[in-house]
């Protein structure tokens, strides 16, 4: 029998859980917990400078690890200040475990000096949730907590830990074992059948790989299928990566900004295999008119994802690496010359194209030059906003988790704490982090922790001094009524950096900006890397919102 | 520029469905199960709820009507950590019917 408290239980239970890294803020409800914390042997703990970049410091470790990850905040505006980036993971189905203090139980319901009910607010945007009544309760809810999180499919689950709850003392008999993922869904095995059959008989099929492929571990499994069934391959904004953006095979990303001939390959399908994704607004635009003459097989571990905006002709519920092992053994290998030939001549006709890609200075080239300089081994962070398309066009992504972005909930902000997240797990890749000046001032404070850990994160700023996808949004569907989309005043980034006591380089200034730029990206640690790029370049192509996805314009 | 929303569907005119859930019972059950059908504005036109055997799980009656996106709501319901299974039945089902006493 081993008497201690609530906190200290919770702390011995992330560590047998296997948390190695949590990031959080310290505050009067959770002190407890830090006090628990303070004691560990094992649990590194990184101090974030808002809890928004505590929450995506745990993305990023999440996103690389594929491991459910902890942040940690106290109270009222502590608990608060993660709702953006628990939102957020619940889009991207990253798993997270958040914890948060609460005010003791005696005074919840009182308008507590820091109190807020952070479990009613978060019912819509985790998993699950739990407000814990007892430090008894614990020995059962953080296990299942993280296991909850990892299953199925993954997902955000918030514990709410009244501060006497933290304080008061429990007998443990025994831990609980460490929560493991629940095992897959039955599959069905006539579906996938039917699904082999399909893809079989089809002329012009395609396969249209999502975020569930990564998630799931499943990227190699589906690169054989599509090598082996003939497939060419299109990629959501999630899977960039799951098959390596120069396969024969790929057709690059679908969607709001992929590329013309990609969008028209999907028009002409007969049969579409959707793995792992979702059919979102921004990847299918009209969904009416999203691949109007295809019968859909759609693989998903979501059973309310299957028929939700498409219906499916076959759907699977199930597991993406246990579906695709059971349907490859069923596919017959087929050369498939015609289809394969077809969708080469429409890449001939209707290319990605990338002007201005050998000149370092504009956007595209800026993404040229950065992937040269670096191996497959590098992370790629983004922001949110026009940069982030650009990067998500242009920069060659070879494998599964290599590509960090936060595509559902679209939060600018998520870059830095991502890539500072990306770097604590994997210490020994080098991190980048494209960004916008917009998104960047949205998480600018965690430039503190950055320096405080001294990462190999280095910092690619676009700066274009505007909210650039807004301001191309006004300039082209709003009679180019520019409002509150320039800003007035420019921030200097680079003494920004520096007086964080981080290194920057400035390559407007520089002689050989893609010698400089190289330089800065091998230099062991962080650093900013500043560019100003040209307002007036737009992302194109573009299907404009509400459109179907070959009503593209531009490109 | 058309976004693509939706009009809300008129749910009058549907046929009524009555859903009968066993859920965990602790404080905060409820919320889950409301705020999903909340949160897309379908309606529930009657909610009935009380433990059974030893208090631990609950059972919930819900009348909502049977318009195309039921299938989806019960998907959703199913979800819920809290929630252990979901029955449908016609509305000729007597919970509700019984209870019409009590709002007359």
């Amino acid at each position: 029998m081993m008497q201690m408290t609530g906190a200290q239980l919770m702390v011995r239970l992330l560590e047998r859980q296997g948390v190695r890294t949590v990031a959080g803020i310290p505050g009067g409800a959770i002190l407890p917990f830090y006090d628990a914390l303070s004691g560990s042997e094992h649990i590194h703990h990184v101090l974030a400078r808002h809890e928004q970049g505590a929450g995506f410091i745990a993305q990023g470790m999440a996103r690389v690890s594929g491991v459910p990850q902890v942040c940690i905040a106290s109270s009222g505006p502590g608990a608060t200040n993660l709702v953006t980036a628990i939102a957020d993971a619940c889009l991207d189905s990253i798993p997270m475990v958040v914890i948060t203090g609460q005010v003791p139980q005696a005074m919840i319901g009182t308008d507590a000096f820091q109190e807020v009910d952070i479990y009613g607010i978060t019912v819509p945007i985790t998993k699950h949730n739990f407000l814990v009544r007892s430090a008894q309760e614990l020995l059962e809810v953080v296990p299942e907590a993280f296991r909850i999180a990892m299953s199925g499919r993954p997902g955000p689950v918030l514990i709410d830990v009244p501060k006497d709850v933290q304080n008061q003392l429990v007998t443990v008999a025994e831990f609980p074992a460490p929560a493991v993922a629940d095992p897959a869904p039955q599959l069905d095995l006539e579906a996938v059948e039917l699904a082999a059959k399909m893809i079989n008989e089809a002329e012009r099929p395609v396969l249209y790989l999502g975020g569930g492929v990564v998630a799931s571990g499943a990227a190699p499994l589906a690169v054989q299928l599509a090598e082996q069934a003939g497939l060419p391959t299109t990629m959501t904004l999630m899977a960039l990566g799951a098959m390596p953006m120069d396969h024969p095979l790929s057709i690059g990303m679908l969607g709001m900004h992929g590329a013309r001939y990609t969008n028209f390959v999907l028009e002409e399908a007969d049969v579409l295999v959707c793995v792992g994704a979702r059919f979102d607004d921004r990847a299918i635009g009209r969904a009416a008119q999203f691949c109007p003459n295809a019968k859909i097989v759609h693989i998903d571990i979501d059973r309310s994802e299957l028929h939700k905006i498409k219906s499916a002709h076959v759907a699977i519920h199930a597991n993406v690496k246990c579906a695709l092992e059971a349907l490859l053994p069923r596919v017959q290998a087929t050369l498939r010359k015609r289809w394969l030939s077809h969708v080469d001549s429409l890449k001939t006709r209707f290319p990605m194209q990338f002007p201005g890609q050998d000149d370092p200075r504009t956007h595209y080239g800026l993404i040229h030059a950065v992937a040269a300089a670096l191996d497959d081994r590098a992370i790629v962070a983004t922001d949110v906003g026009q940069h982030q398309m650009w990067v998500a066009q242009a920069y060659p992504f070879r494998r599964a988790r290599q590509w960090l972005t936060s595509g559902g909930l679209g939060t600018m902000g998520f870059g830095l704490p991502t890539a500072i997240g990306a770097a604590l797990a994997e210490p020994d890749r080098t991190v980048v982090c494209f960004t916008g000046d917009g998104s960047f001032k949205m998480n600018i404070q965690e430039l503190a922790t950055l320096a405080e850990e001294g990462l190999n994160v280095k910092i690619v700023l676009m700066n274009n001094n505007a909210l650039g996808l807004v301001y191309q949004q006004q300039t082209l569907f709003y009679g180019q009524r520019l409002f509150a989309s320039k800003y007035r005043t420019e921030p200097d980034f680079v003494k920004i950096a520096e007086g964080f006591g981080v290194a920057a380089v400035d390559l407007d200034l520089a002689d050989n900006p893609r010698a400089a730029l190289a330089e800065a990206l091998h230099r062991p640690g962080p650093c900013l890397i500043h560019v100003t790029i040209d307002r007036e370049q737009f992302v194109y192509p573009m299907v404009p919102p509400g459109a179907a996805n070959t009503e593209m314009i531009g490109g | 520029m058309i976004e693509q929303v939706s009009d809300p569907l008129p749910q009058a005119g549907y046929a009524k469905v009555v859903l009968e859930l066993d859920v965990n019972n602790h404080p905060g059950v409820m919320s889950h199960i409301c705020n999903l059908f909340a949160r897309r504005a379908f309606n529930v036109e009657g909610i009935l709820c009380m433990p059974v055997s030893d208090g631990r799980r609950s059972r919930i009656w819900l009348l909502v009507f049977d318009d195309q996106r039921l299938e989806q709501m019960v998907r959703q319901l199913e979800k819920l950590e809290d929630v252990l299974n979901v029955r449908r039945h016609g509305a000729e089902h007597e919970v509700f019917e019984r209870l019409e006493g009590f709002f007359h």
